[in-house]
């Protein structure tokens, strides 16, 4: 029966969208090209020296890479549970908070009162130099923190999972999609109640931390570089897991094909279990590494970062894990250079206007991953 | 007395305005639709030819073709995987084919929508019932006939122009009530159809199908699943219906029905047809046997 | 629209708004919302009488309000969602396109006074502001409304965050200043342009300067009468608008539902390929469906914020503003026009107004001073103290309230109040077999 009620959809689709999306893209590529080599073709933006490209690209890789590796998560959930989990951008935040609330009392304990830095700076007059956490002078609390966000998060996930999602398994998605708007309000104020609603800084600043890559003109500081071996990392362990384990090879068959899986004996509700741990520490961990991108905390971030993770897993395909990186990072690197051609204001709007264009013209994504219908 | 199934000409009839039904909201082709039904127009009401579906690297359906005869009851057999399905899905266009032609009355109607194919007249029921359960039978049938003037938004909503949505709205209940009769089922008419039995829910089926008022009918498995009183009841209805000039092409597992019911037999194996002809001819057909090896004809 | 629908019927469908409204009221869904409004009249009262009528009738405006815009956002919701299971989940965005383009089409088109417009008269405004909204819809709908629903949800709402985006952005005000001469105001906002409900009482709204109208209402209920403040006077004129626009809004929805179109709806909400085989351009009707539900919620925009002074797209018109709605349609019920009215008034008053109120009643009886910061109300091992903590927070905690209920409602009750009650889809009674037709025996 699945195939015939797609088929309305896959009936006769000539597809002169995506033509004009690859001849878009081409139109800007040389456009780009021509900006790099100083002459003014295209009608849009001003000119564009190669530090500048350089440094977009970057910055999109860096924040690709967080958007990808909360983006993992979403699209686990997505596929294996077959509803878009409208409460995983605050899973960002849960693990944000806690995550920093850790790092915090390593790094400032015994100076600083413990309510402080449990509450990351809603109590007390402390600054975020007072605390001093960075990852040149405290790394290790930087990466205890890390580490706690994932685990805390973790939790936070499965109980939202045991409270809310799992007395509606068998319930159509849409119903699924509404109790997690519901689950998201929820954690995200319980978190403006816990830690306030102030937007505050985080880390403190470190002489020398920056270090200049020559050649590109990069100027790469020790945070981004930190963001970009934690997430490479996690998304190598990732892979492993994936690959190697018994447990990724049950995931990805109940990703690929929920009820063949089920067939075979995939012990549903553990495999249920393991991606709530891992999807949802990986959004922990990738919320904490968004505040450490950005030096700063707020109750709602992640809520905002959705739509861009969305954005992700769309353009990778649901259900890919590896398309959700590769998704992340297009999305990044959309969101920075955008700004090439049109002013700051829209980057996010360009991001979300890629999104949708992927979701008419290609909606299984660019990796062509499995559909969760 | 019953077996005249009222159609469209009665329910103008009862409507003040007469031509309303025939009246397209959406325009288009009510030059078809007017056109004299059950008047041999020399092309047979449906003729495949060369249809080929491929679902990934399966070819599910692989140059089938044959017609069916105005007025028969032709039935559609094959194994499982023959690619019965397939090929109902291709004629009523829920699939587009990715090669040859679907003809009705001898016009090229390859890849229409479902809803272009049921406004031309070729109405199909599904395999596994799909009534609408949140309806009530009633609604069921008067969700189905065409040309409903008050399909359109502007019509439902604005004070003057309702009466006449009311009047036909009174004419197609009317003529659900005489449908429901036909089909014995008229105790059931404000149940919602959710609560409807197996059985109950292929007569609905049905009888929701002959609203569209069809020429032709593709019944998909009708009877599976239907007690044998109730089976009765059906291949009554159909072979009354069928005098009546309606046309059924009948896919069916069971092939006694088959045999027993339908003057003309097409057997699909593999995607194309193996044979066709009489039961009789069916039945002593080498190749047919061969295909069923060990199944029970 | 409410003026023509008002005459008297000659027929059994509801044929005109008195007809459909004792319809109602015989389902006794009237009652129901009347007497709901009334609890909440109730409550309003004995929270507030010890400080005067002026108060008591000064919240019941407020709640008043609240409840009818959440209905009528409702109720075009309910369209889309209820009827056809259209999961459009760019609401805000909708409602501010509405009243986005009725600012720019009246304002004045001098730019002293901020953004300039196109000095255009208040109807051409509102017509113009559903006009975008419908065809912002109409582009959004063509290609969209093939996705599944989750995917249309998603799209959905990325429309509503660009619409947010472009009216937030200078450089986008700047642009359409450049070009058409008009202005939004970027992240500031614009002015709303006076409201005429205002005008009947005050000489070009000037609150020294009344009318005879004025002068009489003034004279008897305001202050040198019944002592209620002017402003709330002329507040509840315009809710009596807005309870008008409601009324036409629910008529026009029943109509719409309890006709072939809406069978068709329903049909197509239940089964998209059953009625696609029945001979049914699912797209199109989906479309037409898409199409008049955001044109209806641009016209809620406009009576809700437009009311409101001003506009500004954040916060106003984040997507929180759509959840809302879409809480307040399911605790209605998807699918009954009175459950969204219901809801409408149910989610404003009993969830969105109500914690706050009684919040701040609760901290006044509390005799304890405000820790700055949870961490702080934990700290001093004080329930007292954390409870005026959580009273003077009430914010958030009525946000994990909402959700509660929210998933609460998903998990127990999917229906809602009145989802259950399955409408007729029908121009005409189906109860029982018209005596009329020929029997079969």
């Amino acid at each position: 029966m699945g195939t015939t009620e797609s088929s309305i959809v896959d009936s006769a689709r000539a597809r002169p969208g995506l033509l004009l999306v690859v001849l878009l893209g081409g139109l800007l590529l040389v456009d780009l090209a021509a900006k790099l080599a100083g002459l003014s073709l295209g009608p849009l933006g001003g000119s564009v020296s190669v530090d500048r490209l350089g440094s977009n690209l970057w910055n999109g890789v860096i924040i690709g890479l967080v958007v990808g590796l909360a983006g993992i998560g979403l699209s686990m959930t997505y596929s294996i549970l077959s509803f878009a989990n409208f409460s995983h951008g605050d899973l960002l935040s849960t693990g944000a908070f806690t995550g920093w609330g850790v790092a915090f009392l390593i790094a400032g304990f015994g100076d600083i009162p413990v309510r402080t830095l449990l509450s990351v700076r809603d109590a007390g007059s402390a600054s975020a130099g007072d605390i001093g956490a960075h990852i040149v002078s405290t790394p290790i609390a930087i990466l205890v923190g890390l580490l706690a966000a994932f685990a805390i998060t973790a939790v936070v996930a499965l109980a939202l999972d045991r409270a809310f999602y799992k007395p509606m398994r068998d319930r159509d998605g849409i119903s699924i999609l509404i109790a997690s708007i519901g689950a998201a309000l929820i954690v995200r104020y319980v978190i403006q109640f816990v830690y306030g609603s102030d937007r505050r800084g985080v880390t403190a600043s470190v002489d020398a931390s920056n270090l200049a890559f020559g050649p590109l003109g990069l100027s790469v500081n020790a945070h981004e570089l930190t963001i970009v071996v934690a997430a490479a990392g996690l998304m190598l362990a990732m892979h492993f897991m994936l690959q190697r384990t018994k447990l990724g090879t049950a995931m990805r068959a109940m990703a690929d094909n929920k009820d063949l899986a089920l067939v075979t004996g995939i012990p549903a509700e553990r495999v249920v279990t393991a991606t709530w741990i891992i999807g949802g520490g990986l959004a922990g961990a990738s919320g904490y590494l968004y505040v450490l991108l950005r030096g700063t905390i707020q109750f709602d971030f992640g809520w905002l970062l959705l739509l861009l993770i969305f954005a992700a897993v769309i353009l990778g395909g649901i259900g890919s894990v590896y398309g959700a990186i590769a998704g992340g990072l297009v999305i990044g690197i959309v969101f920075t250079t955008s700004t090439i051609w049109i002013p700051s204001d829209f980057n996010e709007a360009a991001a979300f206007a890629v999104m949708i264009t992927m979701l008419l013209l290609r909606p299984e994504g660019l990796f062509g991953g499995v559909s969760t219908a | 007395m019953s077996s005249d199934i009222p159609d469209a000409s009665d329910v103008a009839e009862a409507a003040d305005s007469a031509d309303a039904i025939t009246d397209e909201p959406e325009a288009n082709d009510s030059a078809v639709e007017e056109a004299a039904k059950h008047v041999p127009s020399g092309a047979p009401p449906l003729r495949v030819e060369g249809l080929v579906k491929r679902f990934g690297g399966v070819t599910a359906v692989d140059g089938a073709s044959f017609e069916v005869e105005e007025g028969s009851l032709t039935g559609l057999i094959g194994p499982n995987g023959a690619g019965k399905s397939t090929t109902f899905n291709c004629i009523t266009g829920v699939h587009e084919p990715a090669a040859g032609s679907v003809y009705f009355k001898g016009e090229d109607v390859t890849g229409l929508e479902p809803f272009r194919m049921a406004r031309k007249g070729l109405v199909r029921t599904f395999q596994i019932a799909r009534e609408l359960e949140e309806m009530t039978v009633l609604e069921n049938l008067m969700l189905a006939p065409k040309g409903q003037i008050g399909e359109s938004a502007i019509r439902a909503v604005t004070p003057g122009l309702r009466g006449e949505v009311v009047e036909q709205e009174e004419a197609i209940r009317e003529r659900a009530w005489e449908t429901l009769d036909f089909f014995e089922i008229d105790h059931l008419a404000t149940e919602h159809a959710g609560n409807l039995s197996g059985g109950q829910r292929k007569l609905l089926e049905m009888a929701r199908a002959l609203m569209t008022d069809p020429e032709v009918v593709l019944l998909d498995e009708p009877l599976a699943g239907v007690n044998p009183t109730l089976e009765e009841k059906l291949l009554d209805r159909i072979h009354q219906l069928r005098g009546d000039g309606y046309t059924f092409l009948l896919v069916e597992h069971d092939m006694d029905v088959i045999m027993n019911n339908c003057e003309h037999v097409i057997v699909m194996h593999q995607g194309s047809v193996l044979a066709e002809g009489t039961g009789d001819e069916i039945r002593n057909n080498e190749q047919v046997i061969e295909a069923y090896l060990g199944e029970d004809i | 629209m409410s003026d023509d629908s008002a005459r008297p019927s000659e027929t059994e469908a509801p044929e005109s708004a008195t007809a459909a409204v004792i319809d109602a009221a015989r389902r006794s869904d009237l009652g129901l919302i009347l007497g709901t409004l009334l609890a909440v009249y109730l409550v309003a009262a004995l929270l507030t009488f010890t400080d005067g009528l002026n108060s008591v009738v000064g919240l019941m405006r407020t709640l008043t309000f609240l409840g009818l815009v959440y209905a009528l956002a409702a109720l075009a919701l309910n369209l889309q969602w209820g009827y056809a299971g259209l999961f459009n989940i760019g609401v805000a965005g909708f409602m501010a396109l509405g009243v986005y383009t009725m600012g720019i089409v009246v304002r004045s088109p001098d730019p002293a006074f901020g953004p300039p417009g196109f000095g255009l008269p208040l109807p051409v405004g509102i017509l113009a502001g559903m006009l975008v909204a419908a065809v912002v819809g109409l582009l959004a709908a063509l290609p969209a409304l093939r996705l599944k629903a989750d995917y249309l949800a998603i799209v959905t709402l990325g429309i509503s965050e660009i619409i947010r985006l472009f009216l937030q952005s200078s450089a986008f005000d700047t642009y359409l200043r450049d070009t058409l001469g008009v202005g939004t105001g970027g992240g500031s906002g614009m002015g709303m342009p006076r409201n005429p409900v205002r005008e009947l009482f005050l000489v070009d709204g000037q609150a020294n300067t009344p009318t005879a109208l004025g002068d009489f209402a003034f004279g008897t209920f305001g202050e040198s009468g019944l002592g209620i403040s002017n402003t709330i006077l002329i507040d509840w004129a315009y809710i009596a608008v807005l309870a008008g626009v409601v009324i036409a809004f629910f008529v026009l929805l029943e109509r719409l539902g309890r006709s072939p179109f809406g069978r068709t709806l329903k049909a197509i909400r239940e089964d998209e390929l059953v009625a696609d085989s029945l001979g049914k351009n699912v797209d199109l009707i989906k479309i037409k469906v898409f199409v008049i539900g955001c044109a209806l919620m641009g016209l809620a925009g406009i009576l809700w914020f437009g009311s409101q002074g001003n506009v500004s797209p954040t916060p106003q018109f984040m997507p929180v503003l759509t959840f809302y709605v879409f809480i307040a349609v399911i605790i209605g019920g998807s699918g009954s026009n009175a459950g969204a009215v219901l809801g409408g008034i149910v989610f404003a008053t009993v969830l969105f107004e109500g914690p706050r109120r009684v919040g701040a009643s609760l901290r006044d009886v509390i005799d304890a001073e405000t820790p700055p910061s949870f961490a702080d109300a934990v700290a001093t091992l004080d329930p007292t103290a954390f409870l005026a903590f959580a009273t003077d927070n009430i914010a958030p905690l009525q946000f994990v309230f909402l959700g509660l209920i929210l998933v609460f409602i998903m998990h127990r009750r999917p229906d809602g109040i009145l989802g259950d009650r399955i409408e007729t889809a029908a121009a005409v009674d189906l109860s029982e077999r018209p005596s009329g037709g020929e029997t079969d025996e």
